[in-house]
């Protein structure tokens, strides 16, 4: 039998897309929680607790991009003209963000503006891949080989509530990363913001995911009609106990439960986007195999990828592991 | 203003805005990765402290301009969907996958290893240290690799078919990595990065002799740059030859465009040095020429006869003036360059490398030509390539996405806004530390952002000291 080389490298952008938002949500998280940290000195930390990894983080997010322009050329074709502007938005709040992990050590005076930048451009960042994927839940309008909507289609209430879910989300993992890295007074502030980003998370994921069936009869479909429904509450009960795993860790003063529990939500919750959307790569019309490249370029790509991204996976996991363990607040004032 | 302009037009400003923008920092960084990863070996090999103040003090110039890099290099991994999608969805099977390698062997070497390179020192040792160092630079070269892959088969296509749906199909990638182009430009491309570095190193030691003739660090930077910038300028020159006559045999059009010659000449075209195009007309008006010696030069015989724009529809017909003029440029500073290189040969040959202000003036001068002279190169090939995007087979306007001009206007308009505010501030702030002597304790306020804690410095038993005192 011949291997499904288009359902392979679904699961294997599906992947990357995941690893991005759990690694890169961690670190935008922080750009949104920036406005709230009391003095310069818990601003200074914040950052440089993901300085050394942010880099990295973000090289998933040209692996998911890269990896549809190379094996599914043409839900990359029709994604992203339909997804205009909030993917310049994106790339431009990248942009601010990105480079000021480097300048704000670089002026006195301006030391502000890079602060703003690094909070606006990590919010407008993560607003606008909630936007983004929200607009892809709702469907994209194909005739022939490209999209045929116009460039404001993305906006809807619908698209925005995802946009303010994943915002939300993205700052949850941020608190949750910064309990787990520091120490003191910062720590339990974020504690405290956890447990208040963790239930409007928790809400916010509900209410898209109430939405979500009804965006298109096939996923409501899918979600409640047996026996199939059987195997999606599967989802729901997961997402409880990762829920009761939360709030008891925090409860219980523990710094890494509740960094795990909240991309155990991550985690679950695209894998409940996932169970809405297959076998579709571009919601409503355009399937995995559809939009894939010919096999040759499946197959080519997908030797890079088995060999390489093991690779990847280890020297990243080595990389956060040389930069482990709590910050020390003294280390980088002279 | 903006309102007049096509959506193809419009998308065309903007993806020519946002590369050439992104192409500095790749141009630079390949080569300070390299050079980096030189000071550091030559740090660890002789234990000279002016090898590790000059890492210390180009480490944190890196940083800054690989940042701008990484930010300008995102946005370009998405124009191609939002911008050019019907390009995206033909070409896509092809250079897709060399992209997606791109990413998987370069992307994610340089950002794995560059924290460990930039803050890791102390906490790894010496040796997986400059690992990471050599990683980081072997990261910027795999992806100078594989985007000149890219960019080359779109000049030179091979190992294709095409399917129903009007796709390039993969039949031979051997055939497509290695198309008729890529070693050519591959080796152009890396040299020219090597000596834009080789410049800016070059700039920055001269600087600081002009103010101190005695200054360590400065004499050993300048000195090396001057090095590189003889030895590698003639080999870049032969390079760029032996480019152009590929060039010749495989887009002949862009030949004909980059010499002026609209006309046939049967016996022995004349090298056009300078004049002023004129599309209307059809000729070079004012041309100051030298009978025969373009023949000379492509074919290598006085008489040989040569083609020119004539013989080109002009549908095919790429824009003349722009790639006559970037050309010139180009080889201009290329030559330009050839005499810093000599002349800092004649005055190491007399001793006095360190004692020519004049020298280090002019060094100082040439310290933005290879920026210059790279952007005129691409400028050159990009758009000596049209009107295709994939040479002689996909039309630049049979490629453009469904979007609305008024949206890529704004975006456009967006991307120069942002790209000069931020781009700016970035270029200031490296400006300024450069201006700052290496062997200042710090060359910005304070040492870039600074690792967390774990292992303390003083725990290092054979690390540098000075590291430890400067944090980092």
């Amino acid at each position: 039998m011949a291997l499904d080389l288009a359902f392979i490298w679904a699961g294997l952008i599906a992947f990357a897309v995941l690893v991005y938002v759990v690694l890169d949500g961690f670190d935008l998280g922080i750009g949104i929680l920036f406005p709230f940290a009391k003095t310069e000195g818990d601003r200074d930390l914040m950052m440089n607790s993901v300085a050394p990894v942010w880099d990295g983080n973000e090289t998933w997010l040209v692996l998911g991009g890269g990896g549809l322009f190379a094996v599914f050329p043409l839900a990359y074709a029709v994604v992203m003209p339909a997804l205009y502007m909030p993917i310049t938005l994106m790339l431009l709040a990248l942009v601010f963000r990105g480079v000021s992990f480097e300048y704000r050590w670089r002026t006195k005076r301006w030391k502000r503006v890079w602060d703003a930048a690094f909070f606006g451009g990590s919010f407008l960042a993560a607003l606008c891949q909630g936007i983004a994927l929200g607009a892809l839940v709702q469907g994209i309008e194909i005739e022939g080989r490209a999209y045929a909507g116009g460039w404001f289609d993305w906006l809807t209430p619908f698209s925005v509530l995802t946009g303010v879910a994943v915002v939300v989300g993205y700052a949850l993992l941020g608190a949750c990363w910064l309990v787990l890295k520091i120490e003191d007074a910062l720590n339990m502030q974020m504690r405290g913001y956890a447990r208040l980003l963790g239930i409007a998370t928790l809400v916010l994921i509900g209410l898209v995911s109430l939405l979500t069936p009804f965006q298109d009869p096939v996923y409501f479909q899918r979600w409640f009609s047996l026996p199939g429904s059987l195997w999606t509450m599967i989802v729901p009960v997961v997402m409880l106990a990762l829920v009761w795993v939360f709030f008891t860790g925090l409860a219980r003063g523990s710094d890494v439960t509740p960094m795990l529990a909240a991309l155990g939500f991550f985690v679950v919750g695209f894998i409940g986007l996932g169970i809405s959307f297959y076998p579709m790569m571009v919601p409503p019309s355009l399937t995995i195999w559809q939009a894939a490249a010919p096999e040759s370029s499946l197959a080519f790509a997908l030797v890079g990828a088995v060999i390489l991204i093991p690779i990847i996976l280890a020297y990243t996991a080595y990389a956060y592991w040389v930069f482990r363990g709590k910050m020390d607040p003294n280390e980088g004032y002279h | 203003m903006l309102a007049d302009f096509s959506a193809e037009t419009l998308a065309r400003m903007q993806f020519a805005f946002t590369v050439s923008f992104h192409i500095i920092f790749p141009a630079f960084s390949i080569g300070l990765a390299s050079y980096l990863a030189v000071l550091n070996g030559l740090w660890l090999k002789t234990r000279d402290e002016t090898y590790l103040t000059l890492f210390q003090y180009w480490k944190k110039i890196f940083a800054v301009a690989f940042g701008m890099g990484v930010v300008s290099g995102i946005v370009m991994s998405y124009q191609f969907g939002t911008n050019w999608s019907v390009f995206s969805d033909r070409a896509g099977p092809v250079v897709g996958p060399l992209m997606a390698y791109e990413v998987l062997s370069a992307f994610f070497l340089e950002a794995g290893f560059l924290g460990i390179m930039l803050f890791g020192r102390a906490r790894v040792g010496e040796r997986l240290h400059m690992f990471a160092t050599v990683m980081v630079a072997l990261g910027t070269l795999m992806s100078a690799t594989w985007i000149l892959s890219v960019n080359s088969w779109m000049q030179t296509p091979a190992g294709y078919s095409v399917n129903a749906d009007g796709q390039f199909v993969p039949e031979d990638w051997w055939a497509i990595v290695f198309n008729p182009s890529f070693p050519y430009r591959l080796v152009h491309m890396v040299l020219a990065a090597y000596l834009t570095t080789a410049l800016v190193v070059g700039a920055v030691g001269a600087l600081h002799l002009l103010r101190n003739r005695a200054d360590p660090e400065a004499r050993r930077m300048f000195s090396m740059a001057m090095w590189m910038a003889a030895l590698v300028t003639p080999l870049q020159i032969f390079a760029g030859d032996a480019h152009g006559l590929n060039t010749l045999e495989h887009q002949p059009a862009k030949v004909m465009a980059m010499e002026g010659h609209y006309d046939s000449h049967p016996d022995g075209a004349p090298l056009i040095l300078f004049g002023i195009p004129n599309a209307a007309e059809k000729r070079i008006d004012y041309a100051v020429e030298i009978p025969k010696l373009s023949s000379l030069i492509l074919k290598h015989d006085l008489n040989a006869p040569l083609d020119g724009l004539d013989t080109i529809s002009d549908d095919d017909e790429p824009p003349v003036a722009i790639v006559f003029w970037s050309f010139r440029i180009m080889i201009a500073l290329g030559f330009a360059m050839l005499g810093l290189g000599v002349w800092s040969l004649w005055a190491r040959w007399r001793g006095r490398l360190y004692d020519s202000p004049l020298l280090h003036r002019a060094a100082l001068a040439m310290g933005p030509a290879g920026f210059v002279a790279v952007l005129a190169g691409w400028v050159t090939t990009e758009v000596g390539r049209q009107p295709f995007t994939v040479y002689g087979l996909l039309r630049t306007s049979d490629s453009l996405a469904p979007v609305d001009a008024p949206a890529v206007a704004t975006s456009l308009i967006a991307f120069i806004v942002v790209y000069f505010f931020v781009f700016g501030a970035g270029t200031y702030y490296i400006a300024r530390m450069m201006n700052k002597r290496p062997g200042a304790l710090t060359i910005g306020l304070a040492d870039g952002p600074i690792r967390t804690a774990g292992i303390t410095p003083a725990l290092q038993t054979h690390g540098p000291s000075k590291e430890s005192r400067h944090g980092t």
